[in-house]
């Protein structure tokens, strides 16, 4: 009945952790130097000021093995001083949005194809030249996922995601 | 008054008396202003020296150790210091000069990121950006230092802001202060819980650690109204008295046979300030898998970490021991307690009296100063055999009179932690049990056990080896004996280096030199007898063996016993 000791695996479904600093100098490096040293996994982290300057908000996307586990990075993460709160946010009521800009090989041939993969996702064409298209999208990781699939066949030439940020519904604090 | 004025002024308001360190370029300021505050300054004579001193101020008395260091290498010399105190939950606030702030990032003379280094070895750090959030930084600094799960804080000054004028008031409200509050209420519904499974547990064994050594008339308490086994962990040492009939003994790789079985074979077991390290629990999917487990501890993110508990309790453990002591009945222990007793009496930890040939074995030395001290002096060791021996023989009275580097196991934090230990505690007998590897490691700090006068004690226990690791060789690399032979012999001659006994009168003190096991008692009484520093030089044994043992990783439940015949 040992807890999970073996953080370094990096299976596990993601959680979306967020926690709100002080915004001191050297916080983010705090945060992210715990996860590395401790083992935890991030798949993404997003990272800026709140509505007072003072605060700012990180948004990670992280993989535990187990409930055992995400408690442990959320317990960790509390006890750093400059931390003001660290909240999981996985399966609660949130909105979810993380921003893409992808950048397809596209020629005459296929643009049409790739127009429609736009208008189905709602994203949208932010630059065109011969041979590529940039696209912008935003939605939840999962949407994102999908579309890079499909875009996947034409060659994605280069990428640039923000990692997912959330808020939670409602009244309730994030 | 300017920063560096403000810095000794806070120090002074935060009761610090003494403080241990080393002056350097980005410090100047800072030594500058030294003199017009009555605190002690100990000039140590490697920063790393003034970081164990810190440490073992702290570790004797539960206060904040300080030590200063300048920027760049002084700086980097804390760093094995900082781990030390970090791993055993130490409180220390390092005040180390940084380079001018216009000159940060640029690879300036002696400039070294020092916040960046320690990030993951302490429990807090600041770059101080201006002067005026000064008295903030060093108030919280204490503050977060000594509250919750104590621990060391880093105040990193660069040398501007030591010069700069100061214009805020130095006093600073407590409510700014950040960190842990000290004062924590524990949740009575976890209480409840663990009173629970604690009354409903025929066989319940304590494991006590090193967050316990505040808690110790509470454990008292508590264990005798509830006839519970007590076995503690090498931090928690002298939480409980050794000579108590519900005391067992250490837990772990080196442990007592009987408390690892008493451990591993109860089934409740009832953890206060401990963490489940792998020195005590070896493998953790045989450490008792199927105990119940009451854990206590200050720190929510120890319960669950390693071991799921069945009942955890976050907060202090004297506070959690006095509600449980109410909410937990007497019951009739005694066939369990029995059982222990009978391990106890079936595979005894044996303090080995002199070879036939008269030679020393080094257990006896531990056994003879316990004697000597009736368990009163402050003990500090080094890192090895002797520290496991001192561990299995030296009996302290009470809490924070053995001193060890646990977590990190730091060869050569014994002699400045000693000494520090001495300068928090002047009227307690201090000795230091050292193996000749470890004290080599920071012996520079002779000179200063010799200028302070600080009547020191040193039992050098010395086997020619890097004993520790010759005997993980023995055991497991087939006696090959690489690079721990400290009298290495280049073209078959032993060169022995160095003399130890002219090394200690070099600088300043006395020593004898004793070989012979008749002579043991008398050396430690002429010891305890002269003024100042001194050093007993016992050479012993050489390829003595700390036993039990339990290999790395390997099953707590099954500790391998000493050999028949003693080897
Ligand atoms: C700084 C440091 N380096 C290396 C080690 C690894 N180590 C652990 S015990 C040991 C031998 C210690 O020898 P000595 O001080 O003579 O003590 P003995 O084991 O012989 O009693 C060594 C090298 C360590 N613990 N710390």
């Amino acid at each position: 009945m040992s807890a999970h000791n073996s953080n370094t695996e990096c299976s596990g479904r993601p959680h979306t952790v967020s926690v709100l600093v002080e915004n001191r100098p050297g916080v983010l490096t705090r945060v992210a130097g715990l996860f590395a040293r401790r083992g935890y996994n991030i798949d993404s982290l997003a990272v800026a000021a709140t509505s007072d300057p003072a605060i700012s908000r990180m948004t990670a996307v992280v993989r535990a093995a187990d409930e055992m586990v995400l408690q442990q990075i959320c317990k960790q993460v509390g006890k750093l001083v400059d931390v003001i709160s660290v909240n999981d946010h996985t399966d609660e009521a949130v909105v979810a949005r993380e921003l893409a800009l992808v950048k397809v090989n596209c020629d005459e041939n296929n643009r049409a194809e790739v127009i429609q993969i736009i208008t189905v996702f709602r994203a949208r064409t932010v630059d065109i030249a011969d041979g590529e298209m940039v696209i912008e999208v935003t939605g939840a990781r999962e949407k994102i996922d999908a579309m890079l699939r499909l875009l996947d066949k034409y060659g994605i030439l280069e990428m640039a995601r923000t990692g997912e940020v959330i808020l939670a519904r409602g009244l309730q604090p994030t | 008054m300017n920063g560096a004025e403000a810095i000794l002024q806070c120090l002074k308001s935060e009761g610090v008396e003494v403080v241990f360190g080393y002056p350097g370029g980005q410090v100047i300021p800072l030594y500058d202003a030294l003199h017009k505050v009555d605190i002690r300054h100990v000039l140590v004579r490697n920063e790393q020296g003034a970081a164990f001193m810190a440490g073992g101020y702290a570790r004797a008395t539960g206060k904040v150790g300080v030590a200063f260091a300048t920027s760049g290498p002084g700086a980097t010399n804390l760093v094995t210091g900082i781990a030390d105190a970090h791993m055993d939950s130490i409180p220390v606030v390092f005040i180390t000069g940084q380079v001018p702030h216009p000159m940060i990032g640029r690879d300036s003379f002696q400039e070294a990121d020092v916040t960046g280094i320690t990030l993951p070895i302490v429990k807090h750090s600041y770059l101080v950006q201006t002067v005026e959030e000064l008295p903030w930084v060093l108030h919280e600094a204490f503050h977060i230092a000594r509250s919750g799960r104590p621990g060391p804080v880093l105040v990193d000054v660069p040398k501007d802001i030591q010069v700069a004028k100061l214009t805020v008031p130095l006093e600073v409200a407590s409510e700014r202060l950040r960190g842990p509050s000290s004062g924590l209420d524990i949740d009575s519904a976890q209480l409840d819980a663990a009173a629970e499974v604690i009354n409903a547990s025929a066989q319940p064994t304590l494991y006590v650690g090193g967050g316990s050594l505040n808690a110790a008339a509470e454990l008292r308490a508590f264990a005798e109204k509830t006839g519970i086994p007590v076995t503690w962990t090498l931090m928690g040492k002298g939480a409980f008295p050794e000579d108590h009939p519900l005391s067992v003994g250490m837990l772990g790789m080196h442990g007592a046979a009987y408390a690892n079985y008493a451990i591993t074979r109860c089934d409740t077991m009832i953890v206060l300030g401990a963490r489940f390290d792998d020195r005590v629990t070896g493998k953790l999917a045989t450490f008792n898998p199927e105990a119940r487990v009451v854990h206590i501890d200050i720190d929510a993110a120890e319960l669950g970490k390693n071991r799921i508990p069945t009942a955890p309790v976050q907060g202090d453990v004297a506070a959690a021991l006095r509600a449980l002591t109410v909410r937990c009945e007497p019951r009739d222990r005694s066939a369990w307690a029995k059982r222990v007793t009978d391990w106890k009496e079936s595979f005894p930890l044996v303090a080995h009296k002199a070879m036939d040939t008269g030679e020393i074995r080094p257990q006896h030395l531990l056994d003879k100063l316990t004697q000597a001290t009736a368990g009163r002096a402050i003990v500090a060791t080094d890192v090895g055999q002797h520290q496991m021996w001192t561990a299995q023989f030296y009996h302290p009275a009470e809490p924070r009179l053995f001193l060890t580097s646990g977590g990190l196991g730091t060869m050569g934090f014994g002699l400045p932690a000693a000494i520090g230990a001495w300068f928090a505690c002047p009227e307690k007998e201090v000795w230091l049990v050292t193996g000749d590897g470890s004290i080599q490691m920071n012996i520079q700090e002779l000179a200063v056990a010799v200028i302070e006068k600080v009547p020191l004690r040193i039992m050098l226990i010395n086997n020619g080896y890097l004993g520790m690791v010759r005997q993980w060789q023995e055991l497991f690399f087939e006696r090959n004996y690489s690079e721990t032979w400290l009298h290495t012999v280049p073209n078959g001659s032993e060169v022995i280096s160095p003399d130890f006994c002219r090394l200690m009168e070099a600088y300043g003190g006395q020593a004898r030199r004793v070989t012979a096991d008749a002579d043991v008692e008398a050396a430690i009484d002429w010891a305890r007898e002269v003024d100042g520093p001194v050093l007993l030089e016992f050479v012993v044994h050489e390829e003595e063996n700390v036993w039990p043992m339990v290999p790395a990783g390997g099953d707590t439940g099954k500790p391998i016993l000493e050999p028949e015949g003693g080897e």
